[in-house]
């Protein structure tokens, strides 16, 4: 590939919008993550009656939703355009749509939750009943990020059509898993929100069937996970090699990984409804054995890193077993804040076949250790990842480049994020582990002795929060020089290449009927008899609450 | 497609694990019956107040050694919210609600269950420690959830 490729103009605006609205999500997001580790310090209370729970919503919405799915569609939209070529009209025209209804959806959704009409987390769970304009939000937020995942579909098919016979560039062809994985995943989450709960709460139907939507909630919501998870992915495999100076390690395995996951990441949902009632254990069981099949691409992916890291550092004269660590380019924060990213995702990795395995899960699930878990995976590995892309990323797309000091500033943004989730993740396990619960206010539960023995750690965790609220004023000093002050030149889009050892990629990996088959498939096989079970044996539907 | 020898070793052992970790879990769950709550019984959310067991809501005894404690959950408490067990007894806990999704753990032990509308949750523990215990609610459920709270005592037998 050739390296001056540049993100088209027009393109770069679009994909930086995505990135704007994501880094402001961040800013007021991190605000309320800070007041909630400060709430349940019990050494503070919320101002002017401010409900604990308006600000989790908050939290969970501007951070699980907003900056994830913003900052990856505009990552994917540089991605795609930097290679598949520059976009036409007609694609870029409705990525603008798209963004838009987002935005739109976005504001509304805030408005709502902020005004205390929509206290109701991010999972929304029924029968509490939020603003029917704060389910209306959410549907423009899905709808927005539909059309915006139709226009990559439509670049890309523009692509095989130009370029018959070729296997797609790497960068776009995970681009287009991740958006077909969205798509499949988020039908549950629409199905729910448009056919029970807007007409619910608008008082078109008095009733709801609150598993139903439960499970309809979950087909999407550990998919979505991994929707958070491929951009990350995307950044290891095909521009983290670039960024030291080596070589990917196989194009076909990075694709396979991808494949295993768009197969693997969506019928697992019941591994978050382990104990609940209603669903047979047999048909949890299936999942959780489905839930385990999705770490094998993870294992690949880490064994695909390392490899590459090594081969590196031998090419440069690395010798002994682990001579090569040293030859890597630690004082790159492009390179730097990913990598410790990566190094986290071995814990929380681990920890999440903890959640997924029924006898432990029954130990921590609805405990502190789960919102643990996911400030490592999302909030750790992904997020920095993030930030190591946004790096080069943004002065890319503005036409700046990253001075030493802004560098300099991005590795020490690392280390604090690090020493801040350290604190905040470590004591959120280990509270978990002595039966802390998750989303609630400060309490003692009537003094319970029980209860007194969490307040350390709940300190600990303001302390972690703290940090980690520097390390997102620092992040948005970067960005904000990045996108607006630095110096102005041309920085690099790196996009690795393939090894020279590395097999041609077989043609067959872009057979999506086949590819889509296998996911509906395994999707049918893992939902359907519990479904049908649920909707024959409904209870009465349930009333909507609004009890905050 | 080709695989590296060593991405092999490391797949089959890393494939392994996962199968060893998944044989653990189905025999601990389908031989040894450590399943997790998964009651199918459903009932009327609006009715609980009528519907047995949960019209006298409490600690019964079904036998020798064996118990059944029926509580039911709505915002912010659980009824009933102090419940004394003997040491040493077999305890089958039925929990439902009467309006949103409640949770129910009892900090220090793995019963932990989602209580939802529509169905009683159930799960069998064996009280063979004395002392107090706190149940608490660990799914959002509104304004006071954090308030939501009971006591287990569990006191040596007569």
């Amino acid at each position: 590939m050739n390296e001056t490729l540049k993100v088209d103009r027009r393109d770069a605006k679009l994909a930086l919008a995505h990135i704007y609205v994501a880094f402001i999500a961040l800013a007021l997001g991190g605000l309320a993550g800070l007041l909630q580790t400060l709430v349940r310090s019990g050494k503070f209370t919320l101002p002017a009656n401010i409900s604990y729970y308006t600000i989790l919503t908050t939290h969970g919405v501007l951070l699980g939703l907003v900056l994830t799915t913003f900052f990856i569609i505009g990552f994917q939209f540089a991605a795609v355009s930097r290679t598949a070529g520059t976009f036409s009209d007609r694609v870029r025209f409705w990525g603008w749509i798209g963004f838009w209804l987002m935005t739109i959806g976005t504001a509304m959704t805030a408005f709502f939750i902020l005004i205390g009409e929509a206290s109701v987390l991010y999972t929304f769970y029924a029968p509490l009943q939020a603003h029917p304009g704060f389910y209306l939000g959410l549907t423009l937020v899905v709808v927005g990020s539909w059309i915006s995942g139709f226009a990559i579909f439509a670049h890309y098919a523009r692509w095989k059509k130009e370029h018959p016979g070729q296997v797609s560039p790497l960068l776009t062809f995970m681009a287009v898993v991740n958006m077909v994985l969205w798509l499949v995943c988020s039908l549950g989450v629409a199905a729910t929100v448009l056919i029970q709960l807007l007409p619910w709460s608008l008082g078109l139907v008095d009733r709801i069937n609150v598993l139903v939507s439960r499970t309809l909630f979950w087909y999407f919501g550990h998919p979505l996970v991994y929707f958070w998870l491929l951009p990350a992915y995307m950044v290891w495999y095909a521009i983290i090699p670039k960024i030291i100076g080596g070589k990917i390690f196989s194009d076909s395995l990075a694709r396979l990984s991808f494949i295993l996951f768009l197969f693997f990441s969506i019928p697992v949902g019941f591994h978050h409804q382990l104990m609940e009632p209603g669903i047979d254990p047999f048909w949890k069981y299936v999942q959780v054995v489905l839930t385990f099949m999705v770490a094998i691409p993870s294992l690949m992916t880490a064994f695909a890193m390392f490899a590459t890291f090594e081969m590196y550092g031998r090419s440069k004269g690395a010798t002994g077993l682990f001579g090569w660590l040293r030859k890597l380019p630690w004082g790159d924060a492009r390179f730097f804040a990913p990598f410790v990213g990566m190094l986290f995702f071995i814990p929380a990795g681990a920890g999440g076949l903890v959640n997924a395995s029924h006898q432990l899960n029954q130990v921590v699930h609805n405990t502190i250790w789960v919102t643990g878990h996911f400030h490592l995976t999302l909030a750790t590995t992904v997020v920095l990842t993030f930030f190591g892309a946004a790096y080069w990323l943004i002065p890319h797309l503005s036409g700046r480049v990253m001075t030493k000091a802004m560098n300099r500033l991005a590795i020490i943004q690392t280390i604090v994020w690090v020493v801040g989730m350290t604190f905040m993740s470590g004591s959120m396990h280990f509270a978990g582990l002595l039966g802390a619960p998750r989303r609630s206010a400060f309490s003692t539960y009537g003094n319970s002795p029980q209860a007194l023995e969490w307040i350390p750690y709940q300190i600990a965790q303001a302390v972690g929060g703290t940090i980690l609220f520097i390390g997102i004023i620092l992040v948005l000093v970067i960005v904000t020089n990045l996108a607006f002050f630095a110096p102005k030149g041309e920085t690099e889009f790196p996009v690795g290449e393939v090894a020279e050892t590395a097999e041609r990629t077989p043609l067959a990996m872009e057979n999506w009927k086949l590819l889509i088959g296998i996911t509906v498939a395994l999707i049918l096989i893992a939902y359907t008899i519990p479904f049908i079970d649920m909707i024959q044996n409904a209870p009465p539907g349930s009333k909507g609450y609004k009890l905050w | 497609m080709h695989i590296h020898k060593y991405e092999k070793i490391w797949l089959i052992f890393g494939i392994g694990s996962l199968f060893v970790f998944l044989t653990i879990i189905g025999v601990s769950a389908f031989a040894k019956g450590n399943q997790p709550p998964s009651c199918l019984t459903t009932i009327d959310p609006e009715k609980v107040d009528q519907t047995p067991p949960f019209n006298k809501p409490g600690l019964v005894k079904t036998g020798d050694n064996e118990y059944q404690l029926n509580m039911v959950a709505s915002a912010f408490s659980y009824t009933p919210s102090q419940v004394e067990i003997p040491k040493g007894a077999k305890v089958t806990i039925n929990v439902t609600t009467k309006d949103v999704i409640h949770g129910f753990e009892v900090v220090g032990t793995n019963i932990n269950m989602m209580v939802e509308p529509g169905y009683v949750n159930s799960f069998t523990k064996t009280f063979d420690k004395a002392g107090e215990y706190t149940i608490l609610c660990n799914e959002y459920c509104g304004a006071g959830h954090h308030m939501m709270t009971a006591r287990i005592k569990v006191v040596d037998k007569q």
